[in-house]
């Protein structure tokens, strides 16, 4: 007897919920995919159209643009030395050694990561700038850090020290301590171990580490704009300028594909290292080699090394809310007696419609506003990632040719995200719905990732299990997908809102002045003159951070454990 | 009654069920053993509709169940690694199905009460799943399949992940449930420890097909073929020439055979020759002892010329033995 089943497929689709069928796959991928042409590939098309455009291929523009490119490689390559200066020690510190407040400490070097530019900038600013607290104690120093190279670069290490922290830490505390041992029983002293055991191990993840911050220092932009001054010309910080300064948009184009292509190589260059460095690590217990530090000496350097860890990673992240309630100057046009000291003026202010106030908007305004598109953000930026996540988690050669295409964004920054929109979207430039749009599109693989982990992680026989107990399809979503990934979907939300209340690059080149954001108004705040408005910056600075902070918890507590960190 | 007609189904262009049939009626325990790969999983989750065959149909009670979906079946079905809900406590995870199926609230708590009980769980209703033990984590499976009453209950390979001694308590305690109700099932597993001690019947699957069904008991006596003989660890295994009047030429000499079946002269028979020493001395084969292995209530023996037996008292290692043994043929 010979009966081909064909009545059941129907009722058998909808069950399996991994949609197997090409349709079905093409009916996920198409919103999402839609977005992605419209909102990044024909922007993208654009600038790549004005590239080839006879004025933007010039003998000048090409020598203006390989010294920006230039300058761009210089300051990444040396803020990427720094941190691997910084971070190496750190990671050894963390990796072998316990001491109290270790993991306090751990978390604080992490939480610049997450912390947008602005927020950073502001926190440098508060302490070392002209107007900051070390001035104000020694006001007879006559150093400048803000405006300078070193300030970058600072900020630049301040940021990225994490990543060598985690990658590096990682290999390092992975390491089987036995190689260790058989190479001091084979003759070895401990440089010699470290030469050529350690460091040879290692070497794969100190590349993957340095190339990823390398990565990160060479896209920077918020951080050189409001720290070092245009005259500190990157790629980024040259397009905006090009952009909003001195309008030249061919120039722009021309800088933006060096950019891109730039970032695609060193992406490229990464993703090669991190493949061929996986063969080398071998499972093992975590703890067998961590200890405490034991003689004096050890306890001495742990000490000190721990503490000037900790003032560099709390010292400009304290110094923004301490500057933020402390009033050192006199306002604008303030005459007569000055109350110096606590205050809490900045924050009172924030509610002031002040008339001279940046183009009449008060910083409540631009809160209101922040929080509006953080929220179109966190909506646009669900509904497109879950069709995507959910083809993904299963993925099938139409995903895999799709997921780099998905991924493209990120290796874009956020400043040609910005001209891209201005140069495809310019008539529409007028209203406040770019926004958004512009942020999903920073928020969406981040967003996608987080999602599709989670999905993948929920094993198909709990929907069988559940089929088999009489839950219909649409019951097992609703009993079993929906709980299990609701962490995850706040953990995508909250990652969605937190990077889009942060977002400065692409914000600044396509938000109306009537509609700025945190961000944006911190950066105008901090460009004027006089106590109240610097205060101002400060408390709204402050705000930020919190937000930002708050979020990070929320995203921690949210985390499946074990899915994964970068 | 569930009937199995004609299953078919191949994997990566291979042939992997090749004309599954097999009937399973009311209260009995039907047992599918084979080696892993042999498409035993496969079969079962056609039956639960959770796979296609590519032809032939399962059907329950005389209805074909090709359209029905695997939520409108009513099999329970206990998986080898639980499958339990992680975000569900013990309580939650057992009346799940009872919630499915819409019943009213105090029937589903004296439903998951009276099933806790039977598992032996009583008071592990408010505990949360990722915090029970792999034995403890099966039973709440077993009790959440045995709540809804299905018509059929499976199991893949249930006691897969545990280890030895937890098998045999809870092995005893399904035998025990499955005795106790009237509920057909199918127990899917590789291990014919397991088959004989909880199945009515036996099947036993290989290349796709059935190669030998039967009580445990017959299918131990007389298991047919070479392949099921060394499948479950029957005995020594090998080939002779019928040379006639129940005589086989072997590499060990003229044998005497005790066999049902009719052989031709010159005919190559395959034999099986059991372990435990005869009762009545058939044959008497000789040869050196090479390795000795203690057993409990016994020793292994192996001889030189590759035969082991089942010997009460140990001989030396290079000592000369003679043993009695019975040689049965194989179809």
């Amino acid at each position: 007897m010979q009966s081909i089943n064909h009545g059941d497929t129907e009722a058998r689709r909808l069950f399996d919920f991994s949609v197997s069928s090409w349709f079905g796959r093409l009916g996920l991928w198409f919103i999402p995919f839609t977005f992605l042409i419209i909102a990044f590939f024909y922007p993208l098309a654009r600038i790549l159209v004005l590239t080839l455009d006879p004025q933007a291929l010039t003998t000048q523009n090409l020598l203006l643009s390989s010294n920006v490119l230039l300058f761009t490689f210089y300051q990444a390559a040396l803020s990427t030395f720094l941190t691997l200066l910084l971070g190496l020690p750190s990671a050894y510190l963390f990796a072998r050694y316990n001491f109290r407040g270790k993991s306090i400490l751990r978390a604080l070097t992490a939480v610049p990561f997450m912390l947008p530019t602005v927020v950073v900038a502001a926190g440098f600013s508060a302490l070392l700038g002209p107007r900051g607290l070390v001035h104000s104690l020694f006001p007879l120093s006559s150093f400048n850090f803000i405006g300078t190279l070193t300030a970058i670069l600072i900020a630049h290490v301040f940021y990225n020290t994490t990543i060598i922290i985690r990658v590096v830490g990682n290999a390092l505390s992975s390491l089987d301590p036995k190689l260790e041992a058989a190479a001091r029983s084979l003759g070895a002293d401990s440089f010699r171990v470290w030469w050529n055991v350690i460091l040879p191990i290692l070497r794969p993840s100190i590349l993957a580490s340095s190339l990823l911050v390398f990565l990160f220092d060479f896209t920077s932009f918020g951080v050189i704009l409001l720290l070092g001054g245009s005259q500190f010309a990157t790629l980024e910080v040259e397009i905006y300028l090009r952009v909003l300064r001195l309008p030249d948009l061919p120039l722009a184009a021309l800088l933006s594909v060096i950019q891109l292509i730039c970032t695609l190589l060193i992406s490229l260059l990464y993703t090669r290292v991190v493949t061929r460095s996986t063969i080398q690590t071998a499972p093992r217990s975590a703890e067998s080699n961590i200890r405490k530090p034991k003689t004096m000496r050890e306890k001495v350097l742990i000490t000190a090394f721990a503490l000037l860890l900790t003032s560099f990673f709390f010292l400009p992240l304290s110094a923004l809310p301490f500057r933020s309630f402390f009033r050192l100057e006199a306002d604008r046009g303030q005459r007569g007696e000055v109350q110096y000291g606590f205050t809490t003026d900045y924050y009172e202010e924030l509610f002031v419609n002040r008339r001279g106030s940046v183009f009449y908007v008060p910083p409540i305004q631009a809160t209101a506003n922040s929080l509006g598109y953080a929220i179109a953000t966190v909506v646009l930026s669900l509904l497109l990632g879950f069709p995507a996540a959910l083809a993904l988690a299963k993925p099938t050669r139409l995903e895999r040719v799709l997921d780099p295409l998905i991924m493209l964004p990120l290796g874009s920054s956020a400043v040609m995200l910005g001209l891209g929109f201005i140069i495809s979207f310019g008539a529409w430039l007028s209203s406040p719905f770019l926004v958004p749009f512009a942020h999903t599109l920073v928020a969406l693989p981040f967003v996608i990732r987080a999602l599709q982990s989670a999905i993948a992680s929920i094993p198909e026989r709990l929907r069988q299990a559940a089929a088999s107990l009489g839950a219909s399809p649409l019951e097992v979503w609703k009993n079993i997908d929906l709980p299990i990934l609701r962490r995850a979907t706040l953990a995508a939300a909250t990652f969605a809102f937190t990077i889009s209340l942060g977002e400065f690059g692409a914000t600044l080149l396509i938000s109306r002045p009537e509609y700025p954001t945190i961000p944006v108004a911190i950066e105008r705040f901090l460009s004027q003159p006089g106590g109240l408005n610097y205060g101002q910056a400060m408390a709204m600075a402050t705000i930020l951070m919190l937000i930002t902070l708050t979020s990070i918890l929320l995203i921690e507590k949210f985390r499946i454990p074990g899915s994964g960190e970068f | 009654m569930l009937e199995v007609h004609q299953i078919f189904k191949t994997y990566e262009g291979k042939p992997l069920l090749n004309g599954i049939s097999f009937k399973v009626g009311t209260g009995e325990t039907v047992c599918l053993l084979g080696a892993s790969g042999s498409g035993k999983s496969t079969l079962l989750r056609i039956i639960a509709g959770l796979e296609d065959a590519e032809s032939g149909f399962v059907s329950f009670n005389g209805i074909n169940l090709t359209s029905i979906p695997p939520h409108l079946r009513d099999f329970g079905l206990v998986f080898q690694d639980y499958a339990l809900f992680p975000h569900l406590n013990v309580y939650d995870n057992v009346a799940f199905g009872l919630r499915m199926r819409r019943l009213p609230s105090d029937e589903i708590a004296e439903r998951v009460a009276s099933s806790l009980e039977m598992v032996n769980l009583t008071g592990f209703e408010n505990r949360q799943v990722t915090d029970l033990s792999g034995g403890e984590q099966q039973r709440v499976a077993l009790a959440r399949a045995l709540a809804t009453r299905p018509r059929l209950l499976m199991f893949d390979e249930p006691l897969g992940a545990l280890d030895r001694t937890l098998r045999e308590d809870l092995l005893n305690e399904l035998r025990r449930i499955l005795h106790h109700t009237d509920m057909p099932a199918i127990y899917v597993t590789h291990d014919q420890e397991e088959a004989f001690a909880i199945a009515d019947r036996v099947l036993i699957l290989h290349n796709g097909e059935i190669v030998r069904e039967g009580s445990p008991a017959e299918v131990w006596v007389n298991p047919g073929s070479a392949f099921v003989a060394g499948f479950l660890g029957a005995g020594n295994i090998f080939e002779g020439t019928y040379v006639g009047s129940s005589k086989v030429d072997t590499k060990f000499g003229i044998l005497t055979i005790d066999c049902e079946h009719k052989h031709s002269k010159g005919e190559n028979v395959h034999l099986l020759a059991r372990p435990s020493a005869a009762e009545k001395e058939a044959n008497v084969i000789t040869g050196i002892v090479t390795d000795v292995i203690f057993q409990q209530d016994r020793f292994k023996v192996t001889l030189d010329n590759g035969l082991y037996v089942y010997l009460q008292k140990a001989p030396k290692v290079g000592e000369k033995i003679e043993v009695p043994l019975k040689v049965e043929c194989l179809a």
